[in-house]
């Protein structure tokens, strides 16, 4: 298994915070739209330095998205940003109409995704957003795994024309991913080189994976660790070699098993090459109030839940 | 344009309209006759549009549209209008007309870009958007220091949707005094109405209290009404705050049996009804 360390923890949204601050000085075209959560999306550095291309635009956020697709067809890359929650299911509709079916080139970019937003509870924990904008064509979607990978994600879709969804979340996890990684959308991350079984993860859920794998590895099983941080496209051929060496696949994600990167997955063997999967994420429930790591632990979304998928995976071979 | 030569290519806009309902047997023509008039006189008279052709004789279209100005169409179910406009104004093959609503066809039921329909923006049909879409453009404009204005029609039903009102305070709050929204005020919809369906109420004093200056428009069917209306909303620009005109119209105009009812809201007329229909609209342009 190889070795993966870390010096220090970051939550994801700063990677996002500092990608903007990046893009603030490199693209004049990028813009940042808010409703009311600057801080939390650490927008600051960014709107310190281009005052002028930030839009404040209050508790609203389907006019957010309007303005931003109104921006974009004038020529701007607006990043709207806000909370998960807010930034897919309450707007979904403005963004199908007015940013996917209209090709805007439009960054939709969103912090506290999934249980890990903690303490506020089930309100804001959304865990539906993936298979929501999984669902409506032209969308990219993207849920990266750390501060760097989140980073280096948000400067990518600056270069990249068309809409995206970019999820990304609220805690501070370890940041393990190369700070100066190329990032290719829709291209995986091998994480680790296995032969028994083929681990996709996404998200919080890739730290998970390799203390998941170092514990298989103690027990003689080796875990091929695929991160996918495109949900959409799918990297279909990254998914299809690995499952030829391996044949067993266990998915990870922070989000309903409904409609999700499991799904996803799913969707590619059952037509491409059948092959036994297991599954975590949360099955068909809300979540609720509770520290990340507590709620990580009671719906299953750890190493351990995904080490005792991949021997119910491996028996199923 | 002159007040005669607009109120001609009104009439043949209400042709088009009427046949192209007809021809597919769907569509709204009632929201799309009562606002002929306005969007022509948009098209035809107000706007600064980029006059240049392409190879192919049609007009150049930009998404972008730096140095123009624009037209957002909220209420895209008055799609025929729209699409007559843009044809007569010379973006695309007024034969085109005939594939309205119809298999592979890019004049879509409600207005999309996804086919790359010359002249069209963004998509609009799920009613709300148009106004914080052209929020956004009026923004860019002001950012790119670009002296152009930006228009969007929206209809009196529409504005029962709560993100009309997230739209409505946004551009006061960032003074867009370029931007000029237009509510056509006929107060029907489907179902009835507006005053039973859902009352509207107040629209004025309430875009007013919301930070918009307002421009009158008595009768939307008039043609010189609607240019003096225009005008007034123009010199009201570069004051601060942005423009409102609220329309009044009729449902139908020009088409008698379709007036005074909402009946028309999304109803094609049968062919005795079409013959009916166009013997009181005059053919000034010729016929796609």
């Amino acid at each position: 298994m190889k070795k993966y360390t870390y010096t220090e923890k970051k939550d994801t949204r700063s990677g996002f915070g500092a990608g903007m601050a990046e893009l603030g000085k490199s693209h004049p075209n990028v813009m940042a739209l808010c409703a009311d959560l600057v801080a939390s999306l650490k927008l600051d550095a960014f709107i310190k330095e281009n005052p002028d291309r930030f839009v404040q635009c209050g508790i609203a956020e389907a006019n957010m998205i309007g303005v931003a697709a109104g921006l974009a067809i004038a020529g701007y890359v607006p990043y709207a940003t806000t909370f998960a929650n807010f930034g897919s299911g309450r707007v979904y509709d403005q963004i199908r109409q007015s940013v996917a079916y209209s090709s805007a080139n439009v960054k939709i970019a969103v912090s506290h995704a999934g249980l890990t937003l903690g303490e506020d509870g089930a309100t804001h924990q959304i865990l539906e957003d993936l298979a929501m904008m999984r669902s409506m064509p032209e969308m990219t979607v993207i849920n990266p795994c750390d501060y760097n990978q989140t980073k280096a994600a948000t400067i990518a879709l600056a270069d990249h024309v068309g809409p995206a969804y970019l999820r990304f979340g609220r805690p501070v996890v370890p940041v393990f991913t190369d700070p100066n990684q190329e990032f290719v959308i829709g291209k995986a991350w091998m994480v680790n080189e296995g032969k028994d079984v083929t681990i996709v993860a996404t998200g919080h859920l890739v730290w998970e994976a390799i203390q998941a794998g170092e514990l298989l590895e103690q027990e003689g099983i080796d875990a091929e660790i695929i991160n996918i941080h495109t949900i959409k496209p799918l990297d279909e051929e990254a998914i299809l070699k690995s499952v030829e060496k391996t044949g067993c696949v266990v998915t990870a994600e922070e989000h309903q098993l409904n409609g999700g990167l499991g799904d996803a997955v799913c969707q590619l063997l059952s037509r491409k090459r059948p092959t036994p999967v297991e599954m975590v994420g949360v099955d068909n429930s809300f979540g609720e109030s509770g520290t990340p790591a507590q709620l990580m632990e009671k719906y299953g979304l750890n190493a351990a839940a995904i080490v005792e998928k991949v021997k119910q995976v491996i028996a199923r071979k | 344009m002159k007040v005669e030569e607009l109120k001609a290519t009104a009439a043949q806009v209400r042709r088009d309209i009427v046949r192209m309902v007809h021809g597919c047997q769907s569509g709204h023509p009632g929201g799309s006759l009562g606002c002929t008039d306005l969007v022509t006189a948009l098209y035809f008279h107000a706007m600064k549009i980029d006059d240049s052709k392409g190879a192919d004789g049609y007009l150049n279209f930009s998404k972008e549209g730096k140095g123009e100005d624009l037209f957002f169409l909220s209420n895209g179910h008055i799609s025929p209008l729209f699409y007559s406009v843009l044809a007569r104004r010379g973006y695309f093959d007024i034969k085109e007309m005939t594939t309205f609503r119809k298999i592979n066809s890019r004049l879509q039921g409600h207005p999309a870009t996804h086919e790359h329909l010359p002249g069209i923006r963004v998509a609009s049909g799920s009613l709300g958007q148009g106004l914080s879409v052209a929020n956004g453009a009026a923004y860019a404009k002001k950012l790119r220091k670009e002296d152009n204005v930006v228009y969007v029609l929206m209809g009196d039903g529409e504005q029962q949707e709560g993100q009309i009102w997230e739209a409505a305070q946004f551009a006061p709050h960032y003074k867009l005094d370029n931007l000029v929204a237009i509510v056509d005020w006929n107060k029907q919809q489907i179902d009835g109405s507006t005053d039973k369906v859902m009352d509207n109420r107040d629209l004025k004093a309430k875009y007013q209290a919301f930070g918009w200056l307002t421009v009158d428009l008595l009768d939307g069917n008039d043609m010189q009404q609607v240019l003096d209306a225009l005008a007034a909303a123009k010199a009201l620009l570069g004051k601060g705050q942005p423009v409102v005109i609220l329309m009044k119209t009729e449902m139908g105009a020009g088409v008698d049996f379709m007036m005074y009812t909402h009946k028309w809201h999304g109803t094609a007329p049968n062919d005795e009804q079409l013959a009916a229909a166009l013997a009181q609209l005059p053919e000034t342009l010729g016929d796609y």
